[in-house]
């Protein structure tokens, strides 16, 4: 993440390292270079076998379970009445979670990194904190608020309106945990291009839109974007939160990853790998497009 | 002197740059319902406690031993991910070998893969019939159902942070210095520790305590290879889960609250850790 506050730095480090290779060869002796090698190779061989076992082996459980029984009950499974809700679910929450994320993370990474104020320390914790909340806690303090036991709860009910165990609380929790990812990738390259420009235009008399469309919205169009992409890959696998607060009501406040869960419990495993499937594609594809992003922002 | 005061008050008392009031406006808009507000209510259930009751409930045997499981487990899954971290970043950044950027590009996987799918999918792998536990069960060891299983689930879902935390600070550091070691005939591994690891350390540090912390919270991956065996397999956030299942909010509350402040604890140390390393580059 910090690759890119250095841009004018890399081209000449990288010719000192250029040097630095060159000269370390002269100087270490032929045997040396050869224990480099098996270092090299060991470490290598290490990492890749991590990797297989952690992550490539457990996608390709799901992809081979949920073709277990044939492409027919693949394709059985996934068009399921229930499947298609929780889908739609999942989508719905996903949408309005990086809608909200991407407002709020452009005005407080602008807040924060552009004026300087009493409590400004104080206020990036407060939105870094639902990253350090466990997601259980987060589905909790919607139903200590909105629930019928909640100092909301009575409020609430006189008026007919269900947030708990119905879709909005799912939407409040997906919220909730993911409202940082935005922020955390626009504040650092904010902060790091300063606010001289801002202050140029401002005194020559552009307007405060004038002044973001066209000075700060250059800067940070693919720190945006790749916020984007880490939330909604959040908001689409969010488990613990949705599970607290959703009340598993089936084909009502299911999303995926809870339809998962519920077809897992009652045994239908080939269904739930079936459905995972979904995810699965999804999350590849996600991590498909960030490295894209990643690529094009370098 | 006077001078001095000027500077000052040009920082903080004129701006320049109009939308001030509109950008804290919106935050503030934002954070506090979505946020703050529901966080109070935690803590305004909490209050509604007395102390004997509220210890009387995390005091409780099997509450201990959920808070025993989880940070035990979390803590040797944030081992685990700072030994393989360090491994990975290394590769990445010195080596240049044919698969590197797929490999690279794998590392987020546990972000952008649900936790339920992680969890079933490892849960189907270390079970006594999967592929790998298949193995460890003839040799009489059962992953799947214990903490074994458990500490694997954190280990996924936390490989990212040391690995994302360490390369950037890899790939910034200046080789002379080792260049400068190897002349006066230090070995390689002298070098790893007493050259090249002091400079990551503070890196190193931040990626482990949010390995750490995402482990302690964590339930989607690890709920369902857990388990969920009294006094043996039940993770924290899991018997809060429980409770609300039995409509005790009180005791959910006060598991929670507990829980909260040790993660808070947690990410204050890493701060410090990053206000530290801030002021120590800044000289």
């Amino acid at each position: 993440m910090a690759e890119r506050n250095e841009t004018m730095g890399t081209t000449y480090e990288k010719d000192m390292v250029g040097d630095g290779v060159c000269s370390l060869q002269k100087v270490i002796p032929p045997q040396k270079r050869e224990g480099n090698h098996a270092v090299k190779y060991v470490l290598i061989g290490i990492s890749a076998c991590f990797l297989f076992v952690m992550l490539v082996l457990p996608l390709a459980v799901v992809v081979i379970n949920a073709l277990k029984e044939g492409w027919a009950v693949y394709k059985e499974n996934l068009l399921d009445e229930y499947t298609v809700k929780a889908f739609q679910l999942t989508m719905l929450a996903t949408v309005v979670a990086v809608a909200v994320n991407t407002v709020f993370g452009i005005f407080a990474s602008y807040l924060l990194s552009k004026f300087y104020f009493r409590g400004r320390q104080v206020l990036a914790a407060l939105i870094d904190l639902p990253f350090s909340v466990s997601p259980v806690i987060a589905g909790l303090i919607f139903i200590l608020t909105f629930g019928n036991i909640g100092w909301m709860g009575e409020f609430l009910k006189s008026h007919h309106i269900k947030i708990v165990f119905a879709v909005p609380g799912v939407i409040l929790a997906t919220v909730f945990v993911t409202l940082p990812f935005v922020f955390r990738e626009l504040f650092p390259v904010m902060n790091a291009q300063g606010k001289e420009e801002e202050e140029a235009a401002a005194l020559m008399g552009a307007g405060g839109f004038t002044i973001f469309r066209r000075i700060t919205f250059p800067h940070i169009k693919w720190a945006l974007l790749y916020g984007m992409i880490l939330c909604t890959a959040r908001a689409l696998g969010e488990f613990g939160a949705v599970s607290v607060i959703s009340g598993h009501l089936r084909g009502k406040t299911n999303t995926l990853p809870l339809h998962v869960e519920i077809l897992y419990n009652e045994f239908h495993t080939t269904a739930a790998f079936a459905v995972s499937s979904i995810l699965v594609i999804l999350a590849v594809g996600i991590l498909v497009l960030r490295n894209l992003v990643e690529w094009k922002r370098k | 002197m006077e001078q001095q005061i000027v500077k000052v008050k040009n920082k903080r008392g004129v701006r320049v740059i109009p939308g001030f009031g509109l950008s804290l406006g919106v935050t503030l808009a934002m954070l506090g319902p979505l946020v703050l507000i529901p966080l109070a209510s935690l803590f305004l259930k909490a209050g509604s406690l007395s102390f004997p009751e509220f210890w009387k409930v995390v005091s409780a045997p099997q509450i201990l031993s959920g808070y025993g499981v989880s940070l035990s487990c979390a803590f040797l899954a944030a081992v685990v991910n700072a030994v393989f971290g360090m491994i990975l970043a290394w590769v990445f950044v010195r080596y240049e070998f044919p698969g590197k950027r797929l490999m690279d590009g794998l590392i987020e996987l546990p972000f952008a893969l649900p936790t339920a799918v992680a969890g079933i999918s490892l849960t189907y792998l270390y079970s006594d019939q999967g592929w790998i536990g298949r193995w460890f069960a003839k040799i009489g060891v059962q992953i799947a159902y214990t903490r074994i299983g458990i500490t694997i689930a954190m280990v996924f879902v936390g490989i990212p942070f040391v690995v994302r935390a360490v390369q950037p600070v890899l790939e910034k550091l200046d080789r002379q210095y080792e260049e400068a070691a190897t002349m006066l005939g230090a070995g390689r591994i002298t070098i790893f520790f007493r050259v090249i690891f002091p400079e990551l350390f503070p890196a190193f540090l931040a990626g482990f305590g949010l390995a750490f912390a995402r482990g302690i919270g964590e339930y989607g991956s690890v709920v369902f290879i857990a388990g969920n065996i009294p006094y043996k397999t039940q993770i924290a956030p899991l018997l809060i889960m429980t409770k609300l299942e039995q409509y005790k909010y009180e005791d959910a509350t006060a598991i929670a609250l507990v829980l909260l402040i040790l993660s808070f604890l947690l990410m204050l140390g890493i701060h410090s850790v990053q206000i530290y390393m801030q002021r120590f580059s800044e000289g």
